[in-house]
């Protein structure tokens, strides 16, 4: 009997989900001895012509990482999807967009024109951009086209099971990866990791304050963090509360508060929302004026409450930016 | 072939959802009610029992789902029927405020408003002066806004299911493509 398939594919993403694959290390000679990987970009030489030839649903699963926003990224998700049995969303971009979803607070001109021309580091004075064809030797190539919107994967096919992570945490892959070949499967749509708040696994939990007043707050850098203590307890802004758990609290571990990778818990919709409102609620001050004051302390709320997850988020988008018909 | 006659759209009016403490604000509202007093229309109400019950994600999501405005009412200051919650509603609407203005909605279409269970007059005033507001600004519009926005991956959706026709004729390439899920919001 032939080895089942797998797949792994990256798309707008950093590349360190890939590097938590490899992270597996000694175990991921076992996987490799049980699998047949049928496409590894960063790792391996296929084509896709070969995978467009496959029969559809021929690979049991693929990891694909990355959020998806341009169009070659959207045609590789809908084939990936078709060859699949099971699509996995793998890591933070996949799950809610992740980093590159914060882009969806700009238009897509606003990007262009600072990646081409406006960058410090950029010397373009032909202020030449990327171009969707061009002809070379009587060939003509046509190249991706940047979307307007930045997506998660589920907001352009349909996905099978979530691993959350920015990147995902070897042991939440090796126990994917085991689950898929053993067939225990979850029901369609979960998140593979613990369903309650980075809290619960936290070695500071005992020094959470059961009533906390903030009077201030500081952001890492600002502050030298106390490597026990609560960082709430410490007038610093950590995601713990409204992030879901199964990381290991590595990050708090590592004396820096928790930026919501792991995405919110089943019960909650909107997880900057979420925080935004256990924050503010637990200020100390009762007037506008100390209110504001208290809040200066937090000067980007999109980008420190949805961190990693702003095209999933209720509004998804900056709502007043223009949509443009090509690059 | 005539053309069909085209239907005037309906002329856009402000929504406005509004959300009222038990003890204040909606008694407030009640009274303006039994008073017989007229204002405008526009204002769909919801009770909860304290404005400290009023999630940002409820907020959020009105305007999601085609809300022009939000309005919140709950008891003035030192008046909580739970002692502290409106304080808790006032400090998440100081950075819920500027939080919608970095994500692109002006600050007129959140209001937070302390009407006592008397003021019923208050209640005419206020949801007059939102909707003449939101009216100046016009409409909010974000389902319109995620439709626009999805037509690139709708057309993509299309040109993939035409690809696999050709190269498949197994292939049913309706189903390569689910729209945007519209989830039921766990708020």
């Amino acid at each position: 009997m032939s080895k089942p398939k797998v797949a792994f594919y990256w798309c707008a993403s950093c590349g360190g989900c890939e590097e938590t694959v490899v992270d597996l290390a000694e175990d991921i000679l076992a996987v490799v001895e049980k699998v047949d990987i049928v496409l590894w970009p960063v790792a391996m030489d296929f084509k896709y012509k070969d995978i467009e030839a496959m029969p559809d649903k021929s690979i049991v699963a693929t990891l694909l990482n990355g959020a998806i926003r341009s169009s070659e990224q959207e045609e590789m998700a809908v084939m990936l999807r078709r060859k699949s049995q099971y699509l996995i969303a793998y890591g933070s971009c996949a799950h809610m967009g992740g980093i590159p979803g914060m882009a969806n607070q700009f238009e897509r001109e606003q990007i262009l024109k600072f990646n081409y021309e406006d960058a410090p580091t950029v010397v373009n004075e032909q202020k030449v951009r990327p171009q969707l064809k061009f002809e070379e030797d009587g060939r003509h190539p046509h190249l991706p086209e940047l979307r307007n919107v930045v997506r998660s994967l589920d907001q352009v096919v349909d996905v099978d099971f979530y691993i959350p992570g920015c990147p995902p945490t070897p042991n939440l892959t090796k126990a994917a990866i085991d689950a898929l070949l053993s067939g225990k499967l979850p029901p369609k749509g979960s998140v593979l990791a613990p369903d309650s708040a980075l809290c619960e696994e936290c070695a500071r939990k005992a020094s959470k304050p059961a009533d906390i007043a903030f009077t201030e707050f500081k952001r890492p850098h600002q502050k030298l963090l106390d490597p026990e203590k609560c960082f709430l307890a410490q007038g610093v802004v950590c995601m713990g509360p409204a992030t879901r758990s199964g990381c290991g609290a590595q990050c708090t571990g590592g004396n820096m508060p928790c930026t919501g990778c792991f995405g919110p818990t089943s019960r909650v919709r909107d997880q900057g929302a979420k925080m935004l409102s256990s924050i503010c609620s637990n200020i100390a001050a009762k007037d506008e004026a100390g209110i504001n004051k208290v809040l200066e302390g937090i000067p980007d709320p999109v980008g420190t409450f949805y961190r990693y997850g702003l095209p999933t988020s209720l509004l998804r988008r900056k709502v007043d930016l223009q949509t443009s018909k090509t690059n | 072939m005539s053309s069909p006659i085209p239907t005037p759209p309906a002329p856009w009016a402000p929504r406005i959802v509004a959300f009222f403490c038990n003890w204040c604000t909606y008694t407030a509202a009640d009274l303006a009610g039994v008073s017989r007093m007229k204002y405008a229309s526009n204002a769909r109400v919801i009770r909860l029992m304290c404005s400290g019950r009023v999630d940002p994600q409820f907020i959020l999501d009105a305007f999601r789902k085609g809300a022009d405005g939000v309005l919140i009412g709950g008891c003035h200051p030192g008046d909580c029927h739970y002692v502290e919650g409106n304080y808790k509603m006032l400090r998440r609407f100081q950075l819920l405020k500027r939080m919608l203005h970095d994500m692109g909605i002006a600050e007129q279409r959140l209001r937070l408003e302390w009407i006592s269970a008397a003021e019923g007059e208050r209640v005419k005033t206020v949801i007059n002066e939102m909707t003449d507001q939101i009216k100046a600004l016009g409409p909010l519009g974000i389902p319109g806004k995620f439709e626009e926005w999805d037509r690139e991956v709708t057309e993509l959706a299309h040109r993939a299911g035409a690809v696999s026709e050709v190269t498949e004729a197994t292939a049913a390439p309706a189903e390569a493509v689910t729209p945007i899920k519209e989830e039921i919001a766990h708020v």
